[in-house]
């Protein structure tokens, strides 16, 4: 085995070892459990920072298993799974740190770190697949190990969270399942490659390429939260901050906004897709999606679930630039993978620092809450203006691509779209805003178990992953034209989609 | 060519007689002890037949030197070496898991039964994976029916009993049907073995040997507990003790499902049509309905032997399937393997939440997931096999099935498989969200023996862990076929 072929296995062993470890830890094992987890969340950097560097010079990483005759497990860790492990990797190490400060002292965490742990592996796994089948074992590896997190708590009101969860993801990988062994029978297996492969099938199997599309579209759409597939993201909400923050940033709905990326890119071709007229129905339901959501999200009381619903309008960004069909519109869809990805988990942090320091859980009691604690209310409130699209934060640069690939694709009622959500973005994260900073604090606060000490107004480890995450906000929007940054990769995967 | 008295073949049927006459001479104490170690020597003496079928493929072995119609031929192939080697890879891990279980005194009386009988079941069953022609086949499926039901009565109560009674009825009218069908076959060609029938009656099909197919066929559906003879498996398979559940679920009915798969590849290879889409429609009911029993049941074991149930209607899908690419025909052996082990480990697990709660319903796993984690875990690994997502051995046997039927434009089959994986992952997860509620106040639980809990554990984990050899164990299948 050569060392191109080990290093994507070095990342999805590097939490997948550790969580196996964990398991088996008793529950008093707090200090080993925590170094474990760390080490676990270091090395997978140092495996994906190795393997970014080497995809910069063009080597090629990858490893195959055969599994039964004719079905592979693949591996390949190009420019486009490494966008999407890189954010998981850099994110989970934050949120481990989040969460070990978070479950201090709360029950079956040996637990919890396991299938967290075995979540990362699953995310990294999905985001190297080769083929689709290597897709679909990772995305339902993905269902199953988050399952345990989302019911937790273990409150009746946890497993009903839980229960709608699988029903939905279970019910889209069986979607998604039907449609990759239908074109498994039509093409054998179906590998991802630049330019897609489908195009092959020639005119007479038209009709059923258009169904296989809507299935597998379905599949991995439920777990991208389009509507009318997004009824399972609120009711996740019941889960731990730190689970939430996993579930809308780093792993479920991204896996599923990769899971349509690696469709169309590269298993349809973007080309043959729009040929086919697959493309516009897709981009209406982004729209309806982006709009909806937001328009959910403007009557919730509840912090978490006001997040929740902003999450369904925003991960369909992604969608809607991958149905745009030009390279711009792919550059803003791709950027905005990973610009969503630190801006909510941001939001998420502080959410879960409100709850977890003060016991405020709804919006309508945040009033003040910025004097008690300006560090957590400064990151909230960079965040969600990167939501809004303000400039220079992350959020603008991918609204602006996506505006300029609509325009370039011709569909101009897009930008209207855009528009109509960068307004509603403003009219339910502003009031947030208002109570944060403008309002008197009350007398006190529902239930306060972190009592401020000096200019530390919670826990340093609750503290420190919001912060550097909404740096890296300001940051990837002030530097977008840097070599580094993730609109610059973004820009290297579509001149690799475009030009093949 | 290996000398005689080594061939490993006729070692794997006189082991287990050995060690079940000693055991049942010598006690349970050291019966058990003497049990694992020739289980572990059978172990590998069924690799090494797997590993010798692979490079000098199927073969005949005459016991004794004498060979028919004189004396007993045994004859082994890739489908023969993967039951056999199922077999004991399932009895093994479960005899390790019966010495804990019968340690506790109220269970002497139990153990005293369990190890004799369970060393004459394997005996049979390995027999019966060897055997060529149809006379010797009845012998062994009487054998193992009569051991069968005895240890469904080892717990020795008045309900085991019934149901051990009932499940004697049928196996013995099974029987007994099969048997009448084998002297019709008898009376039409004049042989019974399996290698000179196949050919026979292939052309022109006699009613007699119609009316043979039709009671051995019915007979030994009967004994496989397809619906609508399944009747008397919830009750026999949930209320024994539960290794024995484990052995009966994992490893007796699939006996039974081999011999239809063994006629159905060889003398009623006529069987094809309107008769084979018959049994798929059964297998396909049995999907249904028995997963919708699991999710109705009260008592856990009757849950697992429901998804029994449930499962073993996958293996029937195969028959309307049944092609020249063998599709079908892997899928049905990945099926056997996949359930064998999962069905092992949910049981095993289901006896060790029996003991922590005190208690046998679904209900009363309220909690217990801080109790007994791994054995928790193992249930949810085992589930996923049985629920047929990936990688377990179990996916990889629906997706067979699927794309065998994608492949012969059969659609309705696509349809039972998913909606059939959707309601076990319901009745799965209806015990893991129980078992992670937080505990009534008033609960207690019982400290259980590791041991059992890593017992269910390995045999969960290989049951996910298989899915990804499935390549090796298609190469070892397609030996001889």
């Amino acid at each position: 085995m050569t060392v191109n072929e080990m290093l994507p296995l070095a990342v999805i062993a590097s939490s997948l070892l550790p969580g196996m470890v964990i398991f088996a830890l008793p529950e008093a094992r707090v200090g080993l459990r925590s170094v474990l987890n760390l080490l676990g969340a270091m090395s997978k950097l140092v495996f994906v920072i190795l393997l970014l560097e080497g995809v910069a010079r063009g080597e090629v990483y990858g490893f195959r298993h055969t599994v039964l005759p004719g079905l592979d497990l693949v591996f390949k860790a190009d420019a486009l799974a490494l966008l999407f492990v890189t954010l998981s990797t850099v994110l989970w190490l934050f949120t481990t740190i989040y969460a070990i400060g978070y479950l201090e002292g709360s029950p079956h965490r040996s637990r919890f770190f396991g299938f967290f742990s075995l979540c990362v592996t699953a995310t990294v796994g999905l985001a190297m697949a080769g083929n689709l089948f290597t897709f679909f074992v990772f995305y339902e590896l993905l269902t199953l190990s988050t399952f345990p997190l989302v019911v937790h708590r273990g409150t009746p009101q946890a497993m009903r969270g839980g229960t709608v969860y699988l029903a939905y993801t279970l019910a889209g990988g069986a979607l998604l399942l039907t449609g990759i062994v239908w074109l498994h029978g039509l093409m054998g297996q179906v590998d991802f490659v630049h330019g897609g492969s489908v195009a092959a099938l020639g005119p007479q199997a038209t009709a059923q390429i258009k169904v296989v599309f809507l299935l597998l579209i379905a599949g991995v759409g439920v777990k991208a939260a389009l509507v009318p597939l997004h009824g399972w993201l609120p009711q996740a909400m019941v889960a731990p901050a730190p689970v939430s923050a996993l579930l809308h940033a780093v792993a479920v709905v991204k896996a599923g906004a990769f899971g349509i990326v690696r469709i169309v890119y590269e298993v349809y071709g973007v080309e043959y897709a729009q040929s086919l007229g697959l493309l516009k129905p897709l981009a209406i339901a982004a729209a309806v999606t982006i709009v909806w959501g937001s328009l959910r999200a403007l009557t919730q009381d509840d912090l978490k679930k006001r997040l929740a619903y902003s999450t369904v309008s925003q991960v369909s960004y992604i969608a809607l630039g991958v149905a745009l069909f030009g390279p711009v519109g792919t550059i803003g869809g791709l950027a905005h993978l990973v610009h969503q990805g630190i801006m909510k988990i941001t939001l998420f942090f502080a959410a879960g620092n409100y709850a977890e320091t003060l016991g405020v859980h709804k919006v309508s009691e945040l009033d003040g809450a910025g004097r008690r604690m300006p560090l957590t209310s400064a990151a909230f409130t960079i965040a969600a203006f990167g939501m809004i699209g303000v400039a220079p934060t992350a959020g603008y640069v991918s609204k602006w691509y996506l505006g300029e690939g609509a325009l370039a694709a011709g569909m101009d009622w897009v930008v209207a779209v855009l528009w109509t959500s960068s307004l509603l973005n403003a009219a339910y994260f502003l009031p947030i805003l208002y109570r944060l900073w403008f309002r008197p604090p009350p007398a006190a606060w529902p239930a306060e178990h972190i009592p401020a000490r000096g200019w530390r107004e919670t826990g340093w480890l609750l503290l420190a992953p919001p912060l550097i995450t909404a740096a890296a906000v300001l940051v990837t929007g002030l530097f977008a034209e840097a070599g580094w940054s993730p609109l610059a990769w973004a820009k290297l995967i579509a001149a690799r989609e475009y030009l093949q | 060519m290996t000398e005689a008295w080594l061939e490993p073949a006729a070692w794997l049927i006189i082991l287990p007689l050995a060690w079940a006459s000693v055991a049942f001479l010598a006690g349970p104490g050291r019966g058990a002890r003497l049990a694992i170690l020739a289980l572990v020597a059978q172990l590998g003496l069924a690799l090494e037949l797997a590993a010798d079928l692979t490079q000098r493929g199927a073969r005949m072995h005459a016991v004794g030197g004498w060979g028919a119609p004189l004396g007993i031929d045994l004859m082994a192939d890739g489908l023969s070496a993967v039951m056999l080697l199922l077999t004991q890879a399932v009895a093994l891990p479960i005899a390790v898991y019966a010495q804990a279980y019968f340690a506790e005194t109220h269970h002497r009386h139990a153990a005293t039964w369990f190890w004799p009988l369970a060393g004459f079941l394997l005996a049979a069953m390995n027999a019966l994976f060897l055997s060529a022609d149809l006379f010797n086949l009845y012998v062994t499926l009487e054998l193992l029916g009569l051991a069968a039901v005895g240890l469904v009565a080892v717990g020795g109560g008045t309900a085991q009993i019934t149901a051990a009674l009932r499940y004697l009825l049928v196996s013995l009218l099974a029987s007994g049907g099969y048997l009448l069908g084998v002297a019709l076959l008898y009376g039409a060609y004049g042989t019974v073995s399996m290698t000179t029938l196949a050919p026979l009656a292939v052309g022109q099909t006699p009613l007699a040997v119609w009316i043979a197919a039709g009671l051995m066929l019915v007979g030994l559906l009967a004994k496989t507990a397809l619906l609508p003879f399944h009747f008397w498996l919830p009750p026999a398979h949930g209320g024994a003790p539960a290794p024995v559940s484990a052995l009966l679920s994992a490893l007796v009915v699939k006996a039974s499902f081999y011999l239809v798969l063994r006629l159905a590849l060889g003398p009623f290879a006529m069987m094809t049509g309107t008769a084979a889409g018959l049994i798929g429609v059964l297998g396909a009911s049995a999907i249904l309905w028995g997963a919708w029993q699991a999710l109705r049941a009260q008592r856990l074991k009757q849950l697992v032997a429901w998804s029994t149930v449930a499962q073993l209607g996958y293996l029937f899908l195969i028959f309307p399937l049944l092609a020249a690419d063998g599709l079908a025909l892997q899928a049905g052996a990945l099926q056997v393997v996949a359930h064998g082990l999962a069905k092992a480990a949910l049981f095993a697990a289901a006896g060790v939440l029996m003991r922590a709660t005190g208690r046998d319903t679904v209900e009363g796993l309220a909690g217990v997931a801080g109790r007994v984690p791994l054995t928790l875990f193992a249930f949810g690994l085992a589930g996923v096999s049985i629920m047929g997502l990936p990688p377990s051995a179990g996916f990889l046997a629906k997706w067979l099935l699927i794309d065998a039927a994608l492949k012969q434009g059969q659609w309705g089959w696509i349809v039972v498989i998913i909606v059939g994986s959707l309601l076990a992952a319901g009745y799965i997860f209806r015990v893991l969200r129980q078992a992670f509620l937080l505990a009534p106040e008033d609960s207690h639980f019982q400290p259980v023996p590791r041991r059992l809990e890593w017992v269910a554990f390995v045999l969960a984990a290989a049951s996910v862990l298989l899915g990804l050899r499935g390549a090796e164990l298609v190469a070892l299948l397609g030996v001889g076929s």
